[in-house]
């Protein structure tokens, strides 16, 4: 009986192959849609979590100034941190694997003819380590050459493109505002962020040169701090709090005058963030196969009108309402059924393409296109039982006198 | 729901086929109701011919859809094998029809774009009849009425005789107890017409199919050996034909 409901079933879609494929266009549509955007959505996702991995493992940052939401925020008046409590996060904290200063400010690069406006970051090299940077070319900073504060300066490939182009900077004498330095390393590409930010531009310097010649002060804007592997980011958060509330001397009814925030927070927080965006488009996409199946109903009560004849010849000759149920509901799972197929075949065609031209990786989803399947099918169902039980109520008498 | 049928008409053989009994009918509500069959008598034996005739609106149609079980009296009773189909469920009077009954329309009524082949096999698919039994009962039936070579044609490539005899295949490839013909012949020139009231009596006589038919044409009646004249709801001439003519 479904079998040859089945049979019937293709029958009628194959004579009207041009009104079936029109009727399940919407089909196609809401299952490609879904489909696209949650593997888009898993794509983004895992780039995410990939590249805040790339930030460095284990990574805290601590910032002067209390982080609160909205306005009333005291970043500006709060101390800045200097080397000393560098140091001290490093020394005193047995769980810390490295501890690095940084301060940046936005600079104009300057070599020969060509210049580039930039950002130059006076650190140690510490912060290679802790921010997973290597260097591709040249070499790191020499402890005497942090000691005393020599002009020199590590590129980013970014920086290095625009002032060089082809020829080799190693050795290359750059200005940085009113300091002349000497280039001795060059660091491996990292590409962009998720947000759009170039991890390549960027000129490193030692933190005491950026401190004599950029800033003119003992600051130091930022700390990062990397854990040691094993050790919970949450306990070595604690203890920074700690330490700095005892070195700036925060009483222990005051609130701290700093952060510190820990990126596999962050981590959390971001990809919770892109997966709710996710869910979010897979919902509106899951609206659009809804009104496909509307698409459906609409069109198979036409059918059900113009084969009004046929379904009174049909129960004359001794169908049951349920034979004639099935029949129909059938038609519209079968055509529903094709609209989720030829859906997927699109989706997962799409979805290569646009991941290329995003640049997020491709990541096939095979519960999501199972669940796409089924749901067009349900969509068939729900959308078919109408017409089907129209068609199966109706009187044979009249049936057969419609023209 | 069938074999209820069947198990009810076993021990009453001595009963007609089919038996009307006062039956009335009436359409609408209130002072639209209409009247269309106000006590209708009537008995059937098996293998009798019966043509019923009348003018429009005497109710002949009224009483052929009570016959084919599309319809159900208002009063009176409808003994079909001697079972009450007045009491059947709208299912059950579908399979009452898918085993008992053959109809056969004036408008032919055979599935467009569809080959005679399969339009005749249409009522063995409903029955349950094996693929390969189903195709030769359908053959055999289209050879029946000399179509045979045209299985494979729609209705559309058939003139109007053509579409009547797959109809009438239609209706005989179930060997029903009783074939329902209304105005078989309303849409043919005379030539067709007596062609397919040759296949009618064909059936009539060698199968001994039961066979009840609405017609506006006393030609056409002749065939049959019994008239049934309507007027106004009501039987008003019984003729038995028969040989003694």
């Amino acid at each position: 009986m479904l079998w040859n409901a089945f049979l019937l079933a293709l029958r009628e879609i194959r004579r009207n192959v041009m009104r079936s494929f029109l009727t399940i266009l919407g089909v196609v549509i809401g299952v490609a849609a879904v489909i696209v955007m949650v593997t888009l959505g898993s794509g983004a996702t895992a780039q995410v979590t990939e590249q805040i991995s790339s930030l460095g493992s284990n990574l805290l940052m601590v910032m002067p100034g209390q982080r609160r939401h909205g306005p009333g925020g005291s970043s500006a008046s709060a101390e800045p941190f200097d080397l000393d409590d560098v140091m001290a996060i490093a020394g005193e904290i047995g769980s810390v694997a490295a501890a690095a200063p940084s301060s940046f400010q936005s600079v104009m690069a300057i070599y020969g003819n060509e210049n580039w406006a930039t950002s130059v970051t006076g650190t140690d090299n510490q912060y290679l380590t802790v921010r997973n940077w290597s260097i591709e070319n040249g070499r790191q900073f020499t402890v005497s050459e942090l000691r005393s504060g020599k002009a020199v300066c590590i590129l980013g490939t970014t920086v290095q493109k625009e002032l060089f182009g082809g020829q080799n900077p190693l050795g290359a004498t750059i200005r940085l505002e009113k300091l002349s330095c000497q280039v001795i390393g060059i660091l491996k590409s990292k590409g962009q962020t998720t947000m759009g930010t170039d991890q390549d531009d960027r000129v490193l310097i030692p933190l005491r040169t950026f401190q004599r010649r950029i800033a003119g002060n003992q600051d130091v804007g930022r700390i990062h701090v990397s854990a040691r592997e094993g050790t919970s980011t949450e306990k070595v958060l604690k203890d920074i709090e700690l330490l700095m509330r005892e070195r700036r001397h925060i009483s222990p009814t005051e609130e701290n005058d700093f952060t510190v925030m820990d990126m596999q927070e962050i981590a959390a927080t971001l990809t919770g963030t892109t997966k709710i965006l996710t869910a979010l488009l897979g919902t509106v996409a899951g609206v659009s196969l809804l009104v496909g199946g509307i698409g459906i109903m609409n069109i198979m009560l036409v059918s059900v009108t113009e084969r009004t004849r046929e379904i009174g010849i049909r129960l004359a000759i001794g169908a049951l309402e349920r034979e004639v149920l099935m029949q129909f509901l059938v038609e519209a799972v079968v055509l529903s059924s094709f609209g989720g197929l030829f859906g997927i075949v699109l989706a997962l065609t799409a979805s290569v393409g646009l991941a290329g031209i995003l640049q997020i990786p491709f990541i096939f989803n095979p519960g999501i296109v199972v669940i796409a399947f089924l749901f067009s099918a349900g969509v068939g169902v729900v959308f078919g039982y109408f017409p089907a039980q129209k068609a199966a109520r109706l009187d044979p008498i009249d049936a057969l006198r419609h023209e | 729901m069938n074999t209820d049928v069947s198990d009810t008409t076993a021990d009453v053989t001595a009963r007609p086929l089919i038996e009307l009994k006062d039956v009335t009918k009436v359409y609408g509500q209130g002072h639209a109701a209409m009247q269309a069959l106000r006590g209708v008598d009537l008995r059937i034996e098996e293998g009798d011919f019966v043509a019923v005739m009348g003018p429009s609106g005497s109710g002949k149609s009224t009483c052929m859809n009570i016959l084919g079980c599309l319809d159900t009296p208002t009063a009176g009773s409808y003994l079909f094998k001697g079972v009450e189909v007045g009491k059947l469920s709208r299912s059950q009077r579908a399979l009452l029809r898918r085993h008992y009954l053959g109809f056969v329309f004036q408008g032919y009524n055979l599935l467009n774009r569809t080959s005679a082949l399969e339009n005749v096999e249409l009522p063995l698919i409903y029955r349950g009849t094996p693929t390969a039994e189903r195709h030769g009962r359908a053959r055999k039936a289209l050879e029946a009425v000399g179509l045979k070579g045209w299985e494979g044609h729609t209705p559309g490539e058939l003139s109007g005789g053509q579409q009547q005899r797959v109809a009438i295949a239609r209706a005989i490839v179930t060997e029903p107890a009783v074939l329902l013909a209304d105005e078989p012949t309303g849409n043919l020139d005379s030539a067709r017409s007596r062609e397919i009231m040759e296949l009618l009596c064909t059936f009539n006589r060698d199968q001994g199919i039961t066979i009840v038919m609405v017609t506006h044409e006393s030609e056409m009646a002749a065939y049959a050996k019994r008239i049934v004249q309507f007027m106004d709801g009501l039987v008003k001439t019984d003729e038995q034909k028969g040989e003694v003519a």
